[in-house]
């Protein structure tokens, strides 16, 4: 390793002055790479970048590791009973196995636990900086950016370093995409998004109807069947509702030792609507829509207990909302129901607000930036992106070897200048790509990413790039 | 991909942690020590675990499944052992050392494709191969010969000790061995070739150029693999951590993690 792994933390004082574009100084932060984000992706950013010798510093705007993991941060959206929906293997990072003991669908609390002894085992808190908050980041000549930041909440002066290389790991699940309907405002019950439920005490005894079919929806629904005194369950279209075991064996287990051997997609397919068919049956007898598309085509939802309360009657399913009025809610179907509380459950947007969307090849400012490997941007060779995906399976595992291959693409910038140019232009060409099978076109599947079909891609791009 | 990995992952087994931790945190990497095949955590408990303490180094020893006092594992593979490793390394406060000893040392190898380790030791490493099974064969062919037929490979206290050692004490750790899975047993015949380390963690390999069990042909092929020399210490048996000269190489262990820059 090179004797420049270790900076320490930023000091004005002894770095040498320059001025940025607005006159204002700018302390020179030579070859460290700044981490936006101390989430699970940042972390393993922080990781691998320390491992393959470069100095780090990383900025978050909470007081703790674990990003959208850490109940206590105030742009978490996991609610007291979130699980995972991967199991185990499919969910650690791929050098730190979750411990024996734990269960196969470990707990939100858990996987926080997790990430702060991933934290403090590699030593990485002494990089972050934590309660900072990044403003802007501008790219400026040779590659290199100016990134400002300031305490979390706008207090106290403005500062402004320059660092050779930039990931971006904010997250992509805290900024709320709410839907527009109609007569939405004239609405006299309570309405939330799933970002700000956090407990099953907040429908308690109360009519709640809950919005969107995602893994959240579907958990939202479920304890709604619980605890509230009604519960419907509206959904655009019906969907494929995976169990979480199914052969004894947790699901996605399963459907890895298929993809393991290389099965087509269309094979998969048709196991899959079998074995669905033997144990959960057709789902249309109660009243649930008949999925529109094959399965494998949406985002996967694991939930094994909704159809169970379905079938108890705890939940009732309706076809979407058409329109709202000031006490009820009108169906699509003509229907109109009573709830006291409309949970949206519709998802996130992901946000880069520090950062000017043509960067990213996003002119039109949608959020939704033209990537290659969805970590990549053309025309800028030292900017990625770690964990801007939505996986059908584990994150961590995808954005450690996202990490990973940013910094050996940072070294190879500097040992080997001629690949990282080729690495560049692949970067141009194949910007926009896709990893995974047909998927229906909506914003929930701007990331989707098949994880068997993404890792194969990732391993490409390291072969072409160390040329082995 | 690990698509056949991740699908079927490894049984969890109770394991057996045996450690000693120096009164003062001074911040050093710990060391996890991995035993050869037969042995427990119990091999290092005797003299290297508190030797490793009293230098300031926090210490532990795993015991792999079937042996010492985890759980038993009559059908063990290699991945099921390098699995128990970095289990134990990744419940470890921070960053480790890992040492292996004899087969030991192969688990260790596969474990460092699963796991960053801070660096890396091989004592004595048993890499397994023909030339390893004709020189066990050749020295105590009533033990090894069974184990070629999935029985129970014995060690005499002619391979694993030198003369040294007080006869009474030898015949006390004689006793004390186990026997490893069979399937673990037969790929060492294989001579598993072990996935590059990740992280690109040093790696020392010391033995004995009088061991009996490791060739000291196979410990410089070991030790080129990793890219360095080999450190010898003349006069020992196999089992380095319980010969009467245990202090010598432990310090040289311990000394080299000083100079390298993985003990910062």
């Amino acid at each position: 390793m090179s004797t420049s792994t270790d900076h320490g933390r930023p000091d004005p004082e002894a770095t040498s002055p320059a001025a940025n574009s607005d006159g204002r100084p700018v302390s020179d932060r030579g070859d460290t790479v700044c981490v936006i984000g101390a989430g699970a992706s940042g972390l393993t950013a922080i990781k691998n970048l320390r491992e393959h010798g470069f100095g780090v510093d990383c900025y978050e705007r909470e007081t703790g590791v674990g990003g959208a993991w850490n109940w206590r941060h105030d742009r978490s959206p996991v609610y007291a009973s979130t699980h995972l929906i991967s199991s185990k293997p499919f969910t650690q990072f791929p050098d730190f196995p979750m411990p024996d003991s734990w269960p196969d669908y470990p707990h939100h609390g858990q996987l926080l636990s997790y990430f702060e002894r991933y934290a403090d085992h590699f030593d990485l808190r002494s990089h972050i900086w934590f309660g900072t908050e990044v403003v802007r980041v501008e790219p400026v000549e040779g590659d290199r950016w100016d990134v400002t930041t300031r305490s979390t909440g706008g207090y106290g002066p403005e500062r402004t370093a320059r660092y050779a290389a930039v990931v971006i790991a904010n997250g992509h699940n805290w900024s709320p995409k709410l839907p527009r309907y109609e007569g939405l405002e004239e609405f006299r019950g309570e309405i939330m998004h799933a970002s700000s439920y956090k407990d099953p005490a907040q429908l308690r005894g109360k009519r709640v109807l809950v919005v969107g079919a995602g893994n959240t929806g579907c958990d939202i629904a479920v304890e709604a069947a619980q605890q509230a005194s009604r519960c419907w369950h509206s959904t655009r279209r019906g969907y494929w509702y995976a169990p979480k075991y199914v052969l004894g064996r947790p699901a996605d287990q399963v459907n890895d030792s298929l993809l393991a051997l290389r099965v087509p997609l269309r094979v998969r397919q048709w196991l899959y609507h079998w074995t669905l068919r033997l144990t959960v049956g057709d789902l249309t007898r109660f009243g649930l829509p008949k999925p529109d598309h094959r399965v494998y085509e949406t985002h996967p939802i694991a939930n094994s207990q909704l159809v169970y309360y379905v079938g108890h009657g705890g939940i009732g399913p309706v076809p979407d909302v058409a329109r709202f009025h000031p006490y009820a809610v009108e169906l699509a179907d003509g229907r109109e129901i009573d709830p006291e509380v409309v949970v949206f459950a519709t998802g996130y947007l992901p946000r880069f607000e520090f950062l000017d969307a043509s960067v990213f090849g996003d002119s039109a400012g949608a959020g939704r930036p033209t990537l290659w490997l969805n970590a990549f941007t053309p025309g800028h060779p030292t900017l990625a992106v770690a964990g801007l995906l939505q996986p059908d399976s584990g994150l961590f595992t995808l954005s450690h070897w996202q990490t990973v291959l940013f910094a050996r693409l940072l070294q190879a910038r500097r040992d080997r200048p001629e690949r990282a140019t080729a690495f560049a232009s692949r970067v141009r060409e194949r910007a926009g790509e896709r990893y995974s099978g047909p998927v229906k076109d909506s914003s929930r599947h701007w990331f989707e990413v098949g994880h068997a079909d993404y890792l194969r891609a990732i391993q490409r791009a390291l072969v072409e790039l160390e040329g082995k | 991909m690990r698509g056949r990995e991740w699908s079927r992952p490894v049984r969890p087994a109770r394991r057996e942690v045996l450690s000693a931790v120096p009164e003062l945190e001074e911040g050093r990497p710990p060391l996890l020590f991995v035993p050869g095949f037969g042995h427990g955590a119990w091999a290092f408990a005797e003299h290297w675990l508190g030797h490793v303490a009293s230098r300031g180094f926090p210490a532990y020893a795993v015991s792999l499944r079937g042996h010492g006092g985890s759980e038993p594992a009559p059908e063990a593979t290699l991945r099921a052992y390098a699995h128990d490793v970095v289990q134990v390394a990744a419940s470890l406060p921070r960053q480790a050392v890992l040492v292996g000893h004899g087969a030991g040392a192969l688990v260790v190898a596969h474990a460092l494709a699963r796991y960053p380790a801070r660096g890396a030791v091989l004592v004595a490493p048993v890499f397994g191969g023909w030339k390893v099974l004709g020189a066990a064969l050749r020295r105590n062919p009533a033990g090894t010969l069974p184990a070629v037929f999935g029985g129970p490979l014995r060690l005499n206290r002619g391979q694993l000790f030198s003369r040294e050692l007080p006869d009474e004490e030898a015949r006390r750790y004689v006793g004390r061995l186990g026997r490893a899975g069979r399937r673990a047993q037969w790929a060492l015949l294989g001579e598993p070739e072990a996935e590059p380390a990740v992280g690109a963690p040093p790696v020392l390999v010391l033995g004995s150029p009088d061991d009996r069990v490791v060739p000291a042909s196979t410990l410089t092929r070991v030790a080129r693999r990793y890219g360095s020399a080999p450190l010898l210490f003349p006069g020992m048996g196999h089992d380095l951590m319980l010969d009467a000269r245990w202090a010598e190489p432990i310090d040289a262990i311990l000394d080299w993690l000083e100079k390298e820059p993985v003990a910062r």
